[in-house]
């Protein structure tokens, strides 16, 4: 014992290891107070998701037992089978990806195209072209729904509409308005994208293309075959942005009246009814249980995605253009 | 001479190359927003009726009728479009002193970061309107057992979840003087952590973008002159963060405003009374109110911040 003390005695006697004691003392509190600040945020984030994983697995019993936290006595599947017959799930699930993946594929074509285009080449007006796409980014999609609502309710590009068949043609509850705002370059946050693309295509160094093209590249040949592939961080970046704000976009689905056997979020926004009226539960807590399992099975292959690309999508996020 | 006509072709025929490759967006800007933009103001200023036979539509000028109604009719227009704004401007401040904070913890290397990194931004993936309503249900249920979740609930969840008695520290804190207005701030931030949380994915990511391009060598030189771990952050992270504290201050305004209530009144107004003239009124005052928020607060930052080249 009086060993021990004489040893911590020299330590505080001894300028340099007082220092360097004082020092890892800091150091200790500091990576305990961020690994308190992590958790405790990781929590917050986290316990909603948790949340509605257990609510999914809870029986009618659970919901109503004040006894029960976190942990469901009798947990049960009988909400997932239910909801999955509700949701026609399987097939909508398909078709929502199937959609969602397309107007992704469109999206990095074309926004890729257009950020190539304003980071490589110098043409008049270029600057004010520019800042038309910070404005689309600006402006919020509701001040222009209506027009757009309209427009494509009488869809009638030219007069060529009219001149076949005689009417303007609806598109309202297709899924074509929202493709042909993607294929336009306007589609759910295409500014955006049009603004990560520019700024990694900026920072490319200028040597590749000029490679290209002494050895006698076209200037498509070189966007397709070289740019493109050089770009590879931010296209998986545009490209898990898209497609999981496509998924989850409810915006344009409700504007243009796309229908829910597309649209899977839809159907989580009338499951509530559906389970009230066809099967007759009316308790608001019960059908919160059956809610929060179809949002289970609606975010499931999103989070697979995600866990999937998410080394790749955060290091590319890091390498790629959101910073100039 | 003959040379620099040949460069000058090739520079044109540059320059329509590049056309080309914009073209596509250019024609959708045209078609979709420029014209949109025109008939929003049109609406506006119009009684706007559907001709529910042959479809199409027919407007009658009005005048201001549109906005005087707006304004001095309307029986929530100017309380939900002053709420917003109030949030905004709580919101967007704590949202970005909150991903920059995170983004410094986030951007040291230490074990599991590739986990707590996949966490932050699970919310930018999860952030559709129908899951985000069920969430937020979901983390007030969390507080207080499945079966309390009345809703009285969800607004005090922040009070009752810890167990101990929030008016007791408020009050002690009053008694020590603290202004009643810093209260309600710090107050008001605390409830809304959730939603601060949720929405400050976006602008993490900007932020560790930011941090990671920053060359190590400025450290090194602070390092060597002596500079405490506090001066370092003062003298050369901040400063070179500050362009990009811009664009997240941008990007936060437009995120929240898309998010706020105006934006649901002026969807139910044309989507469920049908009502479009007014609707228009809405989205144009709230439209320009953010713009001129927008250009006031950027150029506001934009006088302080420091451009390393």
């Amino acid at each position: 014992m009086t060993q021990y003390l004489d040893r911590v005695a020299k330590t505080f006697q001894d300028e340099d290891q007082r220092k360097s004691l004082f020092n890892d003392v800091k150091n200790l509190l500091i990576s305990i107070g961020r690994i308190a600040i992590l958790v405790g945020v990781s929590y917050v984030i986290l316990s909603p998701i948790i949340g509605i994983i257990v609510n999914s697995f809870s029986s009618n019993k659970d919901a109503v037992n004040p006894m029960v936290y976190v942990l469901p006595h009798e947990p049960t599947l009988e909400k997932y089978k239910l909801v999955i017959e509700r949701m026609d799930y399987l097939p909508t699930m398909l078709k929502d990806l199937a959609y969602s993946a397309s107007l992704m594929v469109l999206q990095i074509l074309v926004c890729s195209m257009v950020g190539y285009g304003f980071a490589r080449f110098n043409f008049p007006l270029k600057s004010l072209l520019f800042g038309f796409v910070v404005v689309m980014i600006v402006i919020p999609g509701h001040s222009i729904m209506l027009p757009l609502y309209m427009t494509f309710k009488e869809f009638d590009p030219l007069g060529l509409a009219t001149a076949i068949t005689g009417a303007p043609i609806n598109l309202m509850g297709t899924p074509i308005p929202m493709y042909i705002m993607t294929v336009f370059g306007c589609g759910v946050r295409s500014g955006l994208y049009i603004y990560i693309f520019n700024q990694f295509f900026r920072g490319l160094p200028k040597e590749i293309e000029e490679a290209a093209f002494v050895d006698g590249a076209g200037v498509w040949y070189t966007y397709f075959r070289i740019m493109l592939v050089n770009a590879m961080p931010s296209v998986i970046t545009v490209a898990v942005f898209s497609l999981v704000w496509q998924f989850n976009d409810t915006f344009y689905a409700n504007l243009f009246l796309i229908p829910e056997n597309i649209v899977i979020s839809k159907k989580i926004s009338s499951l509530q009814m559906v389970i009230a009226n066809v099967d007759k539960i009316l308790e608001a807590n019960i059908q919160e249980l059956y809610l929060d399992a179809g949002i289970v099975l609606v975010i499931l292959p999103i989070v697979i995605i995600y866990c999937l690309l998410q080394r790749h999508f955060i290091e590319g996020v890091e390498r790629s253009g959101i910073v100039g | 001479m003959a040379k620099k006509k040949a460069k000058l072709s090739l520079l044109q025929k540059r320059m329509r190359t590049g056309y080309l490759f914009i073209l596509p967006w250019f024609i959708g800007f045209v078609l979709f927003y420029v014209r949109s933009l025109i008939m929003t103001g049109q609406f506006a200023f119009s009684e706007l009726t559907m001709n529910a036979g042959e479809g199409g539509y027919s407007l009658t000028f009005t005048g201001l009728d549109n906005f005087i109604y707006a304004f001095r009719a309307h029986a929530t227009f100017k309380q939900v479009l002053t709420t917003s704004i109030g949030n905004m401007l709580v919101d967007v401040p704590l949202i970005i002193f909150f991903s920059l904070f995170m983004s410094l913890l986030l951007n040291k290397k230490f074990p599991g970061r590739f986990i707590v990194r996949a966490i932050f931004f699970l919310p930018i993936i999860l952030n559709a309107d129908a899951i985000t309503a069920a969430l937020e249900l979901s983390a007030a249920m969390m507080n207080g057992g499945i079966s309390t979740m009345a809703t009285e609930v969800v607004e005090n969840a922040t009070a009752t979840s810890s167990g101990m008695s929030m008016d007791y520290f408020i009050d002690l804190f009053m008694s020590l003087g603290i202004p009643t207005s810093l209260l309600d701030y710090v107050m008001a931030a605390v409830a809304r952590i959730n939603d601060i949380i949720s929405a400050s994915g976006v602008q993490i990511i900007i932020f560790i973008a930011a941090l990671q391009s920053i060359t190590p060598s400025m450290y090194e030189v602070a390092k060597i002159e002596g500079a405490t771990g506090y001066e370092t952050f003062w003298k050369v992270t901040f400063p070179m963060v500050m362009p990009h504290i811009v664009t997240n201050v941008v990007y936060t305004i437009i995120d929240n405003f898309a998010r706020s209530e105006v934006v649901e009144l002026a969807y139910d107004t044309a989507f469920t009374q049908f009502n479009y003239g007014l609707s228009s009124v809405f989205s144009l005052v709230s439209t320009i109110i953010t713009c001129i928020i927008l250009v006031v607060v950027v150029g506001f930052i934009q006088k302080k911040t420091f451009y390393y080249n």
